[in-house]
């Protein structure tokens, strides 16, 4: 029922209680999570301000019902539908607060009228876009799409694998801290205190990301390039980042631009082996002796991005493999493939290096991204 | 307006502060302190005062929502108190704590006063050490014993979820159990504002039990305004020049902005009266390419925002 908020008595409590429950009862359809609580506080509220000032009610409705700023645009149709008023447009209510990538927002297409004239107009939720965006494979999407997964890219927060240290950090228990419960003792004046106790701290591993970007993985590079970033971003210091085709370019410096637009730029015009051919068990060799034996990859966590085509010989990739399984502590393999009904790891390439990998994942959509990124948090 | 109250006076309530009648009125009062509150913000504001609920601002940083409770308690001629959060922020910080070295000295004292042959009565004395000279009273107690205060709570999304529990609870019952002391109740409870830049979802719990708004950049003619308040001495030439192209800086990536791509912090009215000032201490009547670019480190505090703005400059002042 539509209810015209001027021809609304003050004395009438009765009717314009109901029409103000109604009122927040099709907000919670609409999608906005209003509570019994909250919808007293609206009475409350509205009773405080005076029915009949159009914009006073408005007011307190955002400010009892609406509990972010994404529910807004929703509580204005709402509003606007059901009192049949101007919704006071004094400051632009944006979809976003800006700078925030906020997947899963609920969209609310025009409502259907439902049932007989009395019926309020009921607005439909539908599942969000974002959530489909997430499981696609990145090879398959538009431009469009492509752009508004970039968005979502913020989102991956990778945290890194941690070992043990030997230096000992302040715990609650553990060993006792003869020294910090001593000092705590000199600061009460003798008085005893706590016990300080403790244990061997932990400290991050490095992890080392190799991106095949030969012709075949061309498709997957842009996304592929975009979680590195993402990577670099949250550890800049203990993260490295190579590209492999017919050579070994580390990027891992370019990538540590905050801009995700700009980092891609400059890696893309430091790789000069774009969608070439794969040499992936030559480049590891040369990645092994170059930068293995200093150190990047000792005791690291080792993520290959590729699909394992492989133009060299497969017994040279093994051999490789097997050198860098010695020296590294959890080899992750990564084929954007894996996730495709009916693929088995059986060509040349791969099969030749599947006993050295620790674990075979798939890497096609960001939903498999993040997935990557807690198995290797959790290495 | 009933009667028996004169128009767009204060109305007192039963804490005998004085509190605005309607919404017009508060933002009248928060006028003459120099804060300029729009028609939604001044509504729930007073929507606050008069349900008792504590109000929650989330907004931008720059947009003024410590300042609204700066001005909020010197409008109402209250007290202001204020927490400021941080990470790991716990009750004892917020509420009270016990000053530990001097009960030590109290103990000391009686130690070093009492004759040898006299009786101690223990009782008396651990009684004596729970004084109230004794008790450090952090902003929550304070302002729950103060009569008239505006207890500020800034950065809430800063503390953690325990925090937000412990707040809960003292916005919802306005007592304090000390289990020394006894329980302090508040005669009059005080004017709760919550803060929050939204780096973190705080908890619904907390939400539900405030009123909640959100803070916008002003609007163009609105930030001109703020600007002749704030700083008279500004000639209206500057005020319109500096409004607008801090306005056309947080529209940029939209499109029909001079700037392809948004800002990683888009300038706020803080932001923007620093530019104005500055400009006047430079003695600039009016802005040009040149005394922007050398200016611009009072509006963009970001290296990439600089650059990207110094690229755009002459576009972003162009009429």
């Amino acid at each position: 029922m539509q209810a015209n908020l001027s021809t609304a008595t003050p004395g009438a409590t009765g009717g314009l209680e109901v029409t103000l429950t109604g009122f927040a009862r099709a907000l919670r359809s609409a999608g906005v999570p209003v509570t019994q609580d909250r919808t007293q506080s609206f009475l409350r509220a509205v009773a405080e301000v005076g029915a009949d000032h159009q914009a006073g009610v408005y007011w307190a409705g955002r400010a009892t019902l609406c509990a972010e700023p994404d529910h807004f645009p929703l509580y204005d149709k709402v509003f606007e539908a059901w009192f049949r008023g101007e919704v006071p447009r004094l400051v632009r209510s944006r979809a976003n607060p800006p700078n925030r990538a906020t997947p899963g927002m609920v969209e609310a297409p025009g409502g259907s009228t439902e049932g007989g004239p009395v019926q309020p107009d009921v607005v439909r939720v539908r599942a969000s876009d974002a959530d489909v965006l997430r499981h696609r494979d990145v090879a398959d999407l538009t431009p469009a799409e492509r752009a508004a997964l970039a968005q979502l890219f913020a989102l991956i927060r990778p945290r890194p694998p941690l070992r043990r240290s030997a230096r000992r950090r302040p715990a609650r228990r553990g060993s006792l801290d003869a020294r910090a419960t001593l000092r705590e003792e000199l600061r009460r004046g003798g008085e005893p205190g706590r016990l300080r106790y403790r244990r061997p701290g932990r400290r991050p591993r490095r992890v080392v990301l190799l991106i095949d970007v030969s012709g075949s993985m061309s498709s997957y590079a842009d996304a592929l390039l975009r979680l590195a970033h993402v990577w670099v971003r949250s550890a800049p210091l203990g993260t490295e980042v190579f590209t492999v085709g017919t050579r070994l370019t580390r990027i891992t410096r370019a990538l540590r631009a905050r801009d995700p637009d700009d980092a891609l730029k400059a890696a893309g015009e430091q790789v000069p082996d774009w969608s070439g051919g794969t040499r992936l068990g030559d480049v590891l060799g040369a990645f092994l002796d170059r930068w293995g034996q200093r150190g990047v990859a000792r005791g690291a966590v080792v993520v290959i991005f590729s699909d394992g085509w492989e133009r060299g010989d497969p017994a040279v990739l093994a051999a490789q493999m097997a050198r860098l399984h010695r020296l590294a502590h959890r080899v992750v393999w990564v084929n954007p493939h894996r996730g495709k009904a009916g693929y088995r790891p059986v060509q040349g390439g791969i099969a030749a290096a599947l006993p050295y990998c620790d674990d075979l994942l798939a890497g096609h959509s960001l939903a498999t991204f993040a997935e990557l990124v807690e198995v290797v948090g959790s290495a | 307006m009933t009667d028996g109250e004169s128009p767009g006076g204060a109305r007192s309530g039963a804490d005998g502060a004085a509190r605005p009648a309607s919404p017009e009125a508060l933002a009248a009062a928060l006028r003459a302190t120099g804060y300029l509150a729009d028609d939604g913000l001044a509504t729930v504001a007073w929507l606050a005062l008069a349900m008792r609920r504590p109000l929650f601002l989330e907004g931008e940083p720059g947009t003024g929502k410590t300042a609204l409770a700066e001005a909020l308690a010197e409008a109402l001629g209250a007290e202001l108190v204020r927490l400021q959060c941080y990470e790991g922020i716990d009750a004892s910080q917020a509420l009270y704590d016990w000053d530990f070295p001097r009960q030590v000295l109290h103990l000391r004292a009686v130690e070093a006063t009492r004759r040898p042959d006299e009786q101690v009565d223990v009782a008396a004395v651990e009684q004596s050490l729970f004084d109230e000279r004794f008790l450090l009273a952090r902003p929550v107690l304070q302002a729950l014993r103060s009569d008239n205060a505006v207890l500020l709570v800034d950065e809430v999304d800063r503390a953690d979820d325990e925090f937000e529990a412990f707040l809960l609870e003292v916005l919802s019952t306005h007592a304090v159990t000390i289990p020394e002391l006894g329980t302090i109740r508040a005669a009059n409870p005080p004017m709760v504002v919550l803060t929050s830049n939204r780096t973190r979802e705080v908890h619904d719990a907390l939400k539900r039990r405030c009123l909640y708004h959100w803070v916008e950049h002003p609007g163009l003619a609105r930030e001109i305004e703020i600007l002749r308040t704030r700083l008279p001495q500004v000639p209206q030439r500057l005020a319109e020049q500096v409004a607008s192209v801090v306005m056309r800086m947080r529209e940029g990536g939209n499109g029909r902005g001079a700037l392809e791509a948004p800002l990683l912090k888009p300038p706020g009215v803080a932001e923007s009266l620093d530019w104005a000032r500055a400009l006047m201490e430079l003695g600039r009547r009016e802005l040009d390419v040149e005394t922007a670019a050398n200016t611009l480190g009072a509006v963009c505090k970001y290296r990439e925002d600089a650059d990207r703005v110094r690229d755009s400059l002459d576009r972003l002042l162009a009429g």
